[in-house]
Order: C-alpha cells, then sequence, then structure tokens
C-alpha cells in the first residue's frame, strides 16, 4: 500500500494516530465533548489489536487512577478530558507528579465556567499548569495546528517516558475538531518504557508523608530534577520580533490566528512580532524577554480573561517597560482580522 | 517457645510497624502475608492501599506496593491488572474508602468483573482522621460525627450485598471478622483464587479500632462482635 504524503484529518483523528505511532498501548477513559472521538476511536483500534488496551471508566477520577495503575506496569498510557473532566484527572496528576510517573493525557478545553460550553475556550491553561494541590510538576505543550498537534502529542510520551513527569498536551474543541491535512509520516524513534513494579526490584511508593522535613525533602528533589530537565523540554517561537514595536503573545489556536496577522500586517509594513510559547509549562521566560527588546507594546491575545496575560506580565515584570495592551475574549475565538484590528487600534489609536 | 510464625513477604525491617496497639491491621495484613506465602505468588503479587489507616502498610510488605489516593485503589489496581495479567493485584481499603468516596469505582469494577482482589476493612468508622462516622456505622452509633448517636442511619450499608447484585457469576464477595482468623484467611485464599481464575472478588473483613472505639482488648472483642450481629460473616456470592 502507498503511504500518503499528507492526509486529511480531524484534531480528534490526528491526535489518535499520533499516539498510535507514539506507542500508546492502554487507554482508559471516559467520554466528554469535544475529544469523545478518540476514546470511540481507539475502542475501535483496541477492538481490532488485541495488543491495545481499553476501559471505558466510571469517571475521570477512576480512568486517571486506571492510566496510572497501567504505568506500574510499564504501558504507554493515556487518556484524554475536557473541561470539568480535566478538573477530575487533577486527582490523579497529582499523584502522578509526587511519584513521577509518565502519565499522558490530551485535553481539548471547552467553555467554562461550570458545564460551559461544548466547544471551545483557552481557560483550562491555569489547571493544566497548576492544577492539583501542589507545585504544577508537569510539562504542558500547546499546539497551535494540526501539524503541530500531530507532532507534539508523539513527542509528549516520549518526553514523560524520558524524564517522568506527566504531559498535558493542551488542545482545545476547534483544534479537535478541525480538519486538515497532516503529514503523518514524520515519526520519531520511541523512547523506550520500563515497567515500575514486578521488575525484579521491590518498590514501596508513597505519596503521604509523616513529617514536613520528609516532604520537603522530596519536593527538593522534584524541584531539582524539574529545573535539570527544563533546559531540555523549553520550547517557544519568536516570529519577526527582532525589531518589533508591538509584540503579541499569543498561544495555541490563537498563537496561529496572532502568526497570520503578524505576517499580513508587515506586508503593510506594520512592525509587529510575535511571541508563541510551546511548553506552556515550563515557560520559556529568556526568549519571552528576548522577543521584547525593541518592543514600546505587547498585546496579550486570548481567549480567557488574563490566564495567559498573568504569566506574560509575571514573565517581563521588571524586564520590559512596554505598554501592556488586551484583547481577551473569554471562551470565544479571536481570528486573523479581530488581531489586525486590535493591532491597529493600539498602533494609531 | 514457639516463634509465632512470620510470613515470608512480611518485611521484618519496618516493624514493628505503625498501626496502634490493639489495631485488626496487624491480624489482617498478617494472615494475608500467609496467604500469599501459601499461594507462592509473591513474585507477581502486588498490593494497592487506599488512603485511611491502610496506608500505613505501604513498606509492611516484600512487595511492590502503592499508596494511592482516597477512594481509589480500585481503579488504580483494575488499571495495573489490565495492563499485567500475569499478576496478581491486591487492593486495601477501608469502609469509607470503598463505600463512601470510592463506592463508584468499586461497583464498576465489579460489574466490569476485572479480575482483582479488594479487601475492605470494616471497622464503622474513619479511623485515620479521629473517628468520623463511615457508611457502616451502624443506628445510634457514638462517633465524632454523630455525637450521642444522633445523625446516624437507620438501615445498615451492607457493601458485599449491594455488589452481588452487579458482579459476574464466577466473581466471590464474602465478609469475614478478625474475630475469627481461620475462617478470615480460608476467605481471603478464596478471593485471590478467584482472581487467578480471572474473577473480580471483594472481602470484608469486620476489624477492630481500639483506638477511637475507646474500648479495652475484652471489650474490642465485643464491640466487634456486635458489629458482626449487622455485618454477618459468609459467602455473599460465589
Amino acid at each position: 500500500m502507498k503511504t500518503l504524503e499528507k492526509e486529511l484529518l480531524t484534531g480528534n483523528e490526528v491526535v489518535l494516530r499520533a499516539a498510535l505511532t507514539a506507542g500508546a498501548d492502554f487507554f482508559a477513559g471516559y467520554p466528554i465533548t469535544p475529544t469523545t472521538e478518540i476514546l470511540s476511536g481507539w475502542a475501535k483500534a483496541a477492538a481490532k489489536d488485541k495488543k491495545l488496551e481499553f476501559i471505558q471508566m466510571e469517571d475521570e477520577i477512576a480512568s486517571g487512577f486506571a492510566v496510572i495503575g497501567a504505568l506500574l506496569a510499564g504501558k504507554r498510557a493515556w487518556t484524554v478530558t475536557a473541561g470539568l473532566g480535566h478538573v477530575l484527572m487533577q486527582d490523579p496528576l497529582s499523584l502522578a507528579e509526587s511519584l513521577r510517573l509518565p502519565f499522558v493525557m490530551y485535553v481539548g478545553m471547552r467553555g467554562g465556567p461550570s458545564t460551559g460550553t461544548v466547544i471551545y475556550s483557552q481557560q483550562e491553561l491555569t489547571l493544566a499548569r497548576y492544577g492539583g494541590n501542589g507545585e504544577g510538576l508537569r510539562i504542558v505543550y500547546a499546539p497551535s495546528n494540526l501539524q503541530e498537534l500531530y507532532e507534539l502529542t508523539q513527542k509528549a510520551f516520549n518526553v514523560a517516558w524520558k524524564y517522568r513527569f506527566p504531559v498535558i498536551i493542551l488542545g482545545d474543541g476547534y483544534l479537535s475538531k478541525t480538519l486538515s491535512t497532516v503529514d503523518t509520516t514524520k515519526n520519531l524513534p520511541l523512547e523506550p518504557a520500563h515497567p515500575y513494579f514486578l521488575n525484579g526490584k521491590i518498590k514501596n511508593l508513597r505519596n503521604c508523608y509523616s513529617r514536613e522535613e520528609e516532604l520537603a525533602e522530596h519536593l527538593s528533589f522534584l524541584f531539582r530534577e524539574y529545573a535539570s530537565v527544563t533546559k531540555e523540554i523549553v520550547e517557544s517561537e519568536s516570529y519577526k520580533t527582532a525589531d518589533a514595536e508591538l509584540v503579541i503573545f499569543a498561544w495555541g489556536t490563537v498563537g496561529y490566528a496572532a502568526k497570520v496577522a503578524v505576517a499580513n500586517l508587515r506586508k503593510e509594513g506594520v512592525k509587529v512580532g510575535l511571541f508563541r510559547p510551546i511548553t506552556m509549562r515550563p515557560f520559556d521566560s529568556s526568549n519571552a524577554i528576548k522577543a521584547v527588546s525593541k518592543a514600546k507594546k505587547i498585546l496579550v491575545a486570548e481567549s480567557s480573561a488574563g490566564h495567559f496575560g498573568r504569566i506574560v506580565r509575571e514573565t517581563l515584570s521588571g524586564a520590559s517597560d512596554a505598554e501592556f495592551m488586551r484583547l481577551y475574549k473569554p471562551a470565544e475565538g479571536i481570528t486573523v482580522e479581530d488581531i489586525m484590528e486590535k493591532v491597529s487600534e493600539v498602533m494609531h489609536g | 517457645m514457639v516463634e509465632p510464625r512470620i510470613p515470608r513477604v512480611v518485611n521484618s525491617d519496618t516493624k514493628p510497624s505503625n498501626f496502634c496497639p490493639g489495631c485488626g491491621y496487624g491480624i489482617i495484613l498478617k494472615t494475608l502475608g500467609q496467604v500469599v506465602d501459601e499461594l507462592e505468588i509473591a513474585p507477581r503479587t502486588v498490593i494497592g492501599l487506599d488512603i485511611g489507616c491502610n496506608l500505613l502498610a505501604w513498606d509492611y510488605y516484600n512487595l511492590d506496593t502503592i499508596q494511592t489516593h482516597h477512594g481509589r485503589v480500585t481503579p488504580t489496581i483494575a488499571g495495573y491488572k489490565r495492563a499485567q495479567k500475569e499478576s496478581v493485584a491486591i487492593g486495601i481499603a477501608g469502609d469509607g474508602g470503598l463505600y463512601a468516596i470510592g463506592l463508584q469505582s468499586l461497583l464498576h469494577t465489579a460489574h466490569r468483573d476485572e479480575a482483582v482482589t479488594v479487601i475492605g476493612v470494616n471497622n464503622s468508622i474513619y479511623a485515620m482522621t479521629g473517628g468520623q462516622s463511615a457508611p457502616t456505622t451502624t443506628y445510634h452509633e457514638i462517633t465524632d460525627t454523630t455525637p450521642g448517636g444522633e445523625f446516624t442511619n437507620k438501615r445498615a450499608f451492607l457493601g458485599p450485598e449491594l455488589l452481588a447484585d452487579v458482579a459476574e457469576k464466577g466473581a466471590y464477595i464474602a465478609r469475614a471478622s478478625v474475630n475469627n482468623i481461620p475462617d478470615m484467611k480460608a476467605k481471603m485464599k478464596k478471593a485471590i483464587e478467584t482472581q487467578l481464575a480471572g474473577h473480580f472478588a471483594l472481602l470484608e473483613i469486620v476489624s477492630y479500632c481500639p483506638t477511637n472505639w475507646r474500648t479495652d482488648a475484652k471489650s474490642t472483642i465485643e464491640f466487634a462482635e456486635k458489629l458482626s450481629e449487622t455485618y454477618k460473616s459468609g459467602v455473599i456470592s460465589g
């Protein structure tokens, strides 16, 4: 059979395909829009291929803990969720952080608070970065289009097993449901997976500590490890920022719209650039600061009321005195035109 | 003098354990160790713990163990077992972990007939947090949150009987008491053999909590006997 160089796929199909090529072999999950097709797609794949394990669980908490069980057995286990399911997933993620388990999860952000909409938002950023009762010791990727969604989903499994931190691919409902051509022919070599249990060495894994000092010691170990791998993990894109008087900060789907807007505006001679983080955690602070070296104005565009803006302000605090502008549309899409309009308002207004 | 027979899978380096004097967990864990020894399954046994007093067993055995979260041991060991089918996956949890916060998972794990063994310890209270009422607290029983016996429910919470309604034919669902060790041991063995045969097993064990019951040795045994009038030993299914 001839392999197609590019295929027409939805975002959810892209995630499923990428996970399978990354060697994922165990899935436990619970249906939730807009990511359900990944769950049902996995079920169909597992019905044909007995090497793929599938459990439809009773809720997202149980799904996450079943994933943890499978990780202990050395499976490349994963799950997908969104919205309130993402809230429930913070319970197992917290355990995965404490034990440094290679938990992989795709999130298709939907509108909130509460059941909100099943459509789209960028409101789960803080939850993805810092959800749970801990310190956000996880890696969060933010794909901006379907090609990147394919590559980052695949990378997520390798990064999880190499560095042993939980990894979230933070997509959204637009990405999940969009149809686009994707090159699925370039695949990464697989990072080996090893069982934590029944491997010849007795392991007693605990997450509960009796004394403050014991937990503090465990935490400082986790911080050291996280800091030591940050440089290898952190990713961002700076687009036409070298001479930019206005730098747009945007991520994910909005980051893609912003890039198109910058390309269009540059044709009109507007000195505008884009800083787009690819890892939302860890965050590429040094390149973010570099990107605004010539900037007089900064425009944060996001589909929430400041989840990302707060990160930008904290990062640039003391490093730039550029004026801070906002294009916040909580739980609504932001188009190329929205951004271009806002930029001309900001530049001339 | 005859030395007490300590099971091979018990890690003597971590003894004495952290359980309160008179706690039923010592009896339960030691007996489970004997069963693991006798069935010769140690090299493939994995123990999952909930949160509650059972979390203290995290280093009790020379076996792989994991402390999970409150109510989450059942889905964790179910996931493990699905991923490693040759293993023996045993979950240990209290009555609150299983029948309150973890009931949803327990019911569905039984319904899906996951081949795991769940050992549920029923002392009618939340012991680790200081003796609050549990689903298993009996009518007018005095606990930290049922002062003077207020706020208790008339009906007992019969977990095994509830599960028997959704479990498959091959499942094993039973109740025992630390007051009758030979019976408890035989049922533990059956609960593990059931897993080896590919089916779900739940064994509830009525156990002691003299610290929160505020009982001495004699009245601890009597308290457990009284509990067993509500939570009767027997095989409910299988």
